[in-house]
This record gives C-alpha cells, structure tokens and sequence, in this order.
C-alpha cells in the first residue's frame, strides 16, 4: 500500500484540517437529554498504540516488537488496526458507534505531563494561565436547568473547576491505588532499606490474598462506567461527566500495560454504555490524553513523551465506524522534531466541534468559551 | 548541634511544614519560642462544650435509662457527637497550628495519661479532658498534671474508680447490711497510676500497696453520675471514703478525707522511679525505639532537681544532642504522618472527619489506644507491611487533594537538606500532578522523623 504524504482519511465527508475542524456530522441533536463525558488519559496515552497505523511502511520498523501485538488486528480504515485489547470497542466501532480522529495534540508542546494536562483541562494556551476548565465552562453553555457536571473522582479535576455547577462523587472507600503508582513506590523505595523491605513484603501479602489482580481492576473499570452511567441517567442528573484514567505513562514494558489499560477502558466504555441504556443514544464520550508518545520504540520497551496521538469519540448517534485525521506519516522528515508523530489536528478543535454539535450549540461560541483565545 | 535542615526539625518536633507558613530563625530558638509563648487555651478547642455539660448530658442519659428507645438513641447520638467535635477540633487545631512543638507535647502527655472513646462516659470528656487536665500542665509540674489528670471525670470513669466505694465507709456499711456484695472497692484506677502514670511497670510497688492506694482513693468520683447527688458534678463524695490509715509504699497516710489521696499523688510524683519513667517515654518519642541512656539520665536529673518540672525538662530535651541526630530513625506514627500530609498540600478543602476515617484506615483513631497504656511508642508498631500499603494508598488520596501544587517544587522546599535524587527523580516523571503529590507524600523523606 502506497501512502502518501497527505492522506486524506475517513472520506470527504469528514475531512478534517490542520486548523480547524469543520463541524463533525453527527445524528441531529435537538431534545434536552444529551450528555457528554470526558475520559481523560493522564499520562499521555500513546495514540500510535491505540490506533496503530500497521498500514504505514514505516511503523513496523519504529515500533520493533510492539508492532507484534497488532499482527492478528483487523485493519480499519485501510490503514489502521484497533488495539486488540479494544474488543467491545471494535464491536462499537463496526456499528458507528465508535471513531478515532488520529495525529492530534493540544496547544501544548513541550512534555511535562504537568503542564500538558494544565492546558488540556484548563482550556488555556499556556500553563496555568486560566484557574478553570473548559468542561466547567461548557456547562456554563447549557440550558440552566440541566446544567451541572459531575466527576466520578474523589476532587474535582481542573477540566471541571469553575464558576458552574459541578461536583464530584466517589465511593467515600479509599480507593485501590492504580498499578502504575505501586510501581513508581517500589522504585521510590529502592534506596530505602526498610521501606523496601515492608513494601516488598505487603505486596507479596496482597497478592496471595487477592490472587492475581487483573480481575479485580477490571471489576474496578466495570464499577467506574456504571457509576458515571447512574450519574448521568435520570431527569435531575447530570449532564456532562468526567472520568481520570492514570497509568498511560508507558516508559517500559508498554506492551503489557497497554493492554492492561486499555482493558480497563474497553471494560469501563461498555459498562457505562450498558449503564445508560436507552441513554446511549444522546451520549458522547470523548477520550482524550495531554499529548502523545515518541514514534519510535526506547530500550526499555516502551515509548517515551512525544507530541502527537489519537483521541477517540464514542456514542450511540455518533455515526462512527471511521478514522478521522490528516495523516502526516512516519517517515523520519514526517515527525515532529524528527521523533514524534506531527500533530495535524487541534485538540481543541476536535473537543469544541464535537461538543457544538453534540448539544446543538453554535461553533464559533463553543469554541470561543471553551478555548479562549484559540 | 549540627547544621540541622528544617525538614528534619519541623518533622521530629512538630507535624512537618506548611509551605504558605514555613518557620525562620534558628531550630532551637523555634522551639524556645513555642515553650515561652505557649497558649494552653487554643480557640478552637475551648469552643467545645467542657466536661461539667458533658457529664451532665451523661448523667441525663443514665437517667433514661427505662425510657423509650427513641430517646435513648437521640441521646447517644448526642453523646457522640461529642467524640466527633473534639476529634474534628483536634486534627484541626494539628493541621494549621503555629505551635507543632507544644502540640506534639499535649499528645505525648495526653497519650501518657490515656482515656479511650471506647468507654461510655469517659469516651465523650476524652476532649474536654485533654483541654482541662493536660494543656495547662504539659510546661507546669507533673505533680499538677497529675492530679488534674487522676481526678477529672473522664479518668475516673474509664478506669472504674467513679463506682469504687470503701468497704467501711457509711455507703459500704449500708451497702453490706443490705446485703449487696456487688458494692465494693475498685483497684483499677489506683494500679494504672502506679503502673502506666508514675513509677512504671516492676518497679516495686506490691499489692498491698495497690489496695491501700485504691482505698485511699475512694470517694473520688463524679458525683452527678449517682441519683443521689445530682448536683455534684465533681468532686469528692465522703461518704464514700475509706476510713483508718493507709501505707503505700512504706509510708503511712492518715485518714485525711480528699486529701490523702492528693498526697499520695503528689509523693508518687517525685518519686525517683517516676522520674525514670517519665524520662524514658519521653526520650523514646523524641529520639529512638531504644532512647539513648545519656539523654535519660539527663531528662530524669532535671525533672528530679526541678520537682518535676515539664517545662525544665522540655528545655533539656531540646538542648540534648541525641535529638538533634542527623539519622532519621522513628517512623512516623499514622496520626503524625497524617496530620504532616495534610499540612504539606496546604489546603482547607479537607474534611476532617473524612481525614479521621483515613487517620483510622492507618491504624490509630483518637484517643483509642485499646489499652490504658496509651498508644505504643516504639516505631516497629507502625512500620509495618500492611500500614505502609495503607499510608501509600492514602497518599493517592491526599495527592489528589493537593494536586494544584507542583510536587517538583514542593518537595525540595519541604524536605529540604534531605530531599534525594532518587525521590526528586520519581516525582518528575509522574503521569500527572496529583500522582506527584502521591509519590512525594509516600517518599522515604515523608515517612520518617
């Protein structure tokens, strides 16, 4: 397969520009009852990983045995395969209810996960330059009387802050810490003796007692969906919802940790789909990281910060079943500072022309509130 | 002493820093100054009810007792609340006081002199009781504390003496005549003080001794809670006291009503067994598990030549070297690490009462220590594989909390001089804000004091 340098992806209908994302062609909105959730990736998910361009001459080679894990993936959109561990997500994404747009990336470029997800979530085009968030301000946008966010999280994240109705509930129990964190506290324990020692010795105790923990995470993903789906069912419920995922940080071993994340976010997608019911059908979710990963594989088997990387659009109208995007390429002068894939879309764009449309607002306003000086 | 960090000091001697109100000068002169301008009336704590309407409620809900379960319930639940404000108070007061240093020293002494929630009556005074029988007297004498401590409500009822009653008194007479062989003496009490408040575990003390002493205290209680004496709340009921001498420790106390008992008090108080004692508990908290023995013999040589001094004796404590050790040695105990996590994220959107749940997901809930022995004070309590999991899955917790600050900056500040590449490097190259926060509150530079 020959690609050329611009490859115009998903058709005519949805081309989608370097600087702005004309509005994208979802099932009419009208009606009252729409609702919108914002998975965030902290930790830049690799979006090369998630949606693997296996139809580019030069992936095979950046991504050595990573490009291993998509050998049996079906191919969609000719170029591309979904992460196998995306199975429910393939289901959607063959019945229109599932669309990538690839190679996209916020204002943002440097690789600070700190400053990065400050510009994602506060809608600002520099670090810590707004106090709120463009999902606080988007409520602002709706119908007074079905105006309020919640986020399933214990606090309330920045993309949420704001002037506007919002809040946050968990399960008040301290939650299981994410694996990627317990493995960051056995690094940060190394030098220390006795804390090696004890945090050695808990782990292997909690492990005999939980068994392996593959399952109890994904019961944790199943739980997270179905709570934000009861969160968001009802006439008085909320409208607009946001879910943190961690654990994208994927520096070694990512084939084994992707699969187990994206597990966990196939698990929870379904179960907040199931959770909704009837719902579903006015439901938009987005899922978006701070920025992506680099395109070629390090020596410890994982990727490390990069630029571009995909974000993901699910929903019962959505009209999906395509990879939207302005292809860039993986040869060497494609890349972004000759190591990262080249962002072609604004994150920004994306998220205001998917929530314009979605809720039937007017383009230029969304964008304007949500992104401010855009 | 050596060119001490900060973070060492704010850590061993207080409850760590707040980065919007970090301390200056020189470390000892921070501590002098919290002894000299000690306020033992803190606003916070001196809002809650005192121990005078607390035990009144008490008594009331005694009273009650063949009412309809309705009104039972309301009134535990009231009695409760009480245990919830003075705890919510409590971790407050940790979290934005200015003065770590005298507060570490009020829960030293409050955790010596330990009464637990778990204890209907004594449970809700265990705030009121520390507000009135231990922060006047945590720089006064001992002598002081201890009296205060041996005769407020709380005390007396959890450890039983507010029911003991002298064989021989006029009650014990007429008890006996009508035949009721449940009224009687009570040793509890008297054997806590002469093995948990004074002169310590095996250190002589017989039986005997343990029987006098309760004798002597008897007519101690608190009056309100018996239907007779409604009035009363404090106080010594004479009728209630053991007549005749007594010997305690070798030494013969005549039959002076309340005041025998204060007597003893006060002889057990200068005791040179008590001084030991108190000496070691004090150099274990401070310094290690096993307290150096030079800086117990000092902290004992000055309470002795003081009278019992706690304000002399704080003042030797600070000017021993083996605190100022550069190894960091105790772990933190739950509360401490806690109550430090809390004042690194510098926030006031916590609910203590959520932070009590954590406080006891940890390991420890205030004022209940399961023992009149208090909380132990031997780091490998807490230092264990289970505690540490917890602390860290807390960590998360509060990380997310404290997820506006940037930890890159927040943790060389506040763990300054000790703040290791290793630590520095984990939170840089955390997934997010709030997982740095989590790294840097979980790192071996927050764990240890």
């Amino acid at each position: 397969m020959i690609i050329n340098r611009r490859n115009m992806l998903g058709g005519s209908a949805a081309i989608v520009g370097a600087t702005m994302l004309p509005k994208l062609a979802f099932a009419a909105g009208g009606g009252g009852s729409k609702r919108l959730v914002f998975v965030l990736q902290r930790g830049a998910a690799d979006g090369l990983g998630i949606i693997a361009p296996v139809g580019d001459p030069s992936y095979a080679g950046l991504r050595g045995a990573l490009a291993e894990d998509y050998a049996d993936a079906p191919l969609i959109g000719g170029l591309f395969a979904l992460h196998p561990a995306l199975e429910r997500s393939a289901a959607m994404f063959a019945a229109g209810e599932m669309m990538a747009v690839h190679a996209v990336a916020s204002t943002y470029r440097d690789r600070s996960h700190f400053d990065g997800q400050n510009v994602l979530e506060s809608g600002g085009t520099r670090p810590y330059e707004r106090k709120d968030g463009w999902l606080n301000r988007l409520v602002g946008l709706l119908p007074e009387a079905e105006a309020s966010g919640i986020a399933i999280a214990q606090n309330i994240p920045l993309a949420l802050q704001g002037t506007h109705k919002a809040g946050s509930y968990a399960p008040s129990r301290l939650p299981d810490a994410a694996d990627d964190y317990m493995r960051r506290v056995a690094q940060l324990y190394m030098g220390d003796e006795r804390l090696h020692m004890l945090w050695e010795e808990s782990l292997a105790t909690r492990a005999m007692a939980e068994g392996m923990n593959g399952s109890g995470n994904m019961r944790q993903a199943a739980d997270v969906g179905a709570l934000a789906a009861r969160m968001l069912s009802g006439e008085d419920s909320a409208r607009i919802a946001m879910i943190e995922t961690t654990g994208w940080d994927t520096h070694n071993g990512q084939s084994r940790r992707l699969d187990r994340e994206l597990s966990k976010l196939d698990t929870l997608i379904e179960a907040l789909k199931v959770g909704l019911g009837e719902l579903w059908a006015d439901t938009m979710v987005i899922v978006a990281t701070e920025f992506g990963r680099t395109a070629s594989i390090n020596g410890t088997s994982g990727t490390d910060h990069g630029t571009g990387s995909t974000t993901l659009l699910y929903g019962g109208s959505l009209g999906g079943g395509k990879v939207l995007g302005d292809w860039p390429g993986l040869r060497q002068s494609d890349l972004y500072q000759a190591r990262d894939l080249r962002p072609t879309s604004a994150l920004e764009d994306v998220i205001a022309s998917t929530c314009s449309s979605h809720f039937t607002l007017d383009p230029e306003l969304t964008k304007r509130t949500l992104f401010p000086g855009r | 002493m050596t060119n001490h960090s900060w973070s060492i000091v704010t850590t061993r001697f207080g409850y760590g820093q707040r980065p919007s109100a970090r301390p200056n000068g020189s470390p000892k002169a921070w501590l002098s100054r919290q002894v000299q301008n000690y306020d033992p009336r803190p606003a916070r704590i001196m809002g809650l009810p005192d121990s005078e309407a607390i035990t009144r409620q008490f008594s009331d809900f005694r009273l009650r007792r063949d009412q309809d379960a309705e009104a039972k319930r309301a009134a535990r639940r009231a009695l409760r609340s009480h245990v919830q404000d003075a705890i919510a108070a409590r971790i407050e007061l940790a979290v934005h006081t200015t003065a770590p240093f005298t507060e570490r020293l009020v829960q030293f002494w409050a955790n010596h002199f330990a009464v637990s929630t778990e204890k209907p009556g004594a449970g809700p005074l265990a705030g009121s009781f520390e507000a009135e029988a231990i922060r006047p007297y945590i720089l006064g004498r001992f002598a002081d504390m201890l009296r205060a401590a041996e005769t407020h409500p709380s005390m007396l009822i959890y450890l039983d003496q507010a029911g003991s009653i002298g064989p021989n008194s006029r009650r014990g007479q007429a008890a006996a005549r009508r035949g009721r062989r449940r009224v009687g003496l009570n040793e509890n009490l008297a054997r806590e003080i002469l093995e948990l408040h004074t002169l310590g575990v095996r250190s002589g003390y017989t039986q005997a001794d343990v029987t006098a002493f309760a004798k002597a205290l008897t007519g101690h209680t608190v009056p309100v809670l018996r239907r007779f004496e409604q009035d009363k709340i404090y106080g010594f009921d004479p009728s209630l006291h053991e007549p005749g001498p007594k010997t305690v420790l070798g030494k013969t106390y005549r039959d002076e009503g309340s005041r025998e008992a204060m007597r003893i008090l006060n002889d057990l108080a200068d005791h040179p067994a008590t001084a030991r004692h108190l000496a070691t508990k004090l150099a274990r908290h401070f310094s290690a598990d096993i307290p150096p023995p030079a800086l117990v013999s000092r902290l004992e040589e000055s309470f002795l030549a003081t009278g019992g001094d706690l304000g002399a004796m704080t003042l030797t404590l600070i000017e021993a070297p083996e605190v100022w050790a550069e190894t960091r040695q105790k772990f933190l105990t739950p509360w401490e690490w806690a109550i430090a996590s809390l004042r690194a994220i510098d926030t006031d959107e916590f609910d203590p009462l959520r932070a009590r749940r954590m406080i006891v997901n940890l390991g420890q809930d205030l004022w209940q220590p399961g023992s009149p022995a208090g909380f132990e004070d031997k780091a490998s309590k807490w230092a264990a594989p289970e505690t540490l999991h917890r602390r860290v899955e807390a960590a998360q917790t509060i990380g997310r909390l404290g997820a506006r600050h940037d930890a890159r900056t927040l943790g060389p500040m506040l763990y300054s001089g000790i703040w290791s590449e290793n630590s520095a490097t984990a939170v840089a190259r955390a997934e997010s804000p709030a997982q740095a926060m989590a790294l840097m509150l979980a790192s071996p530079e927050a764990m240890w004091r």
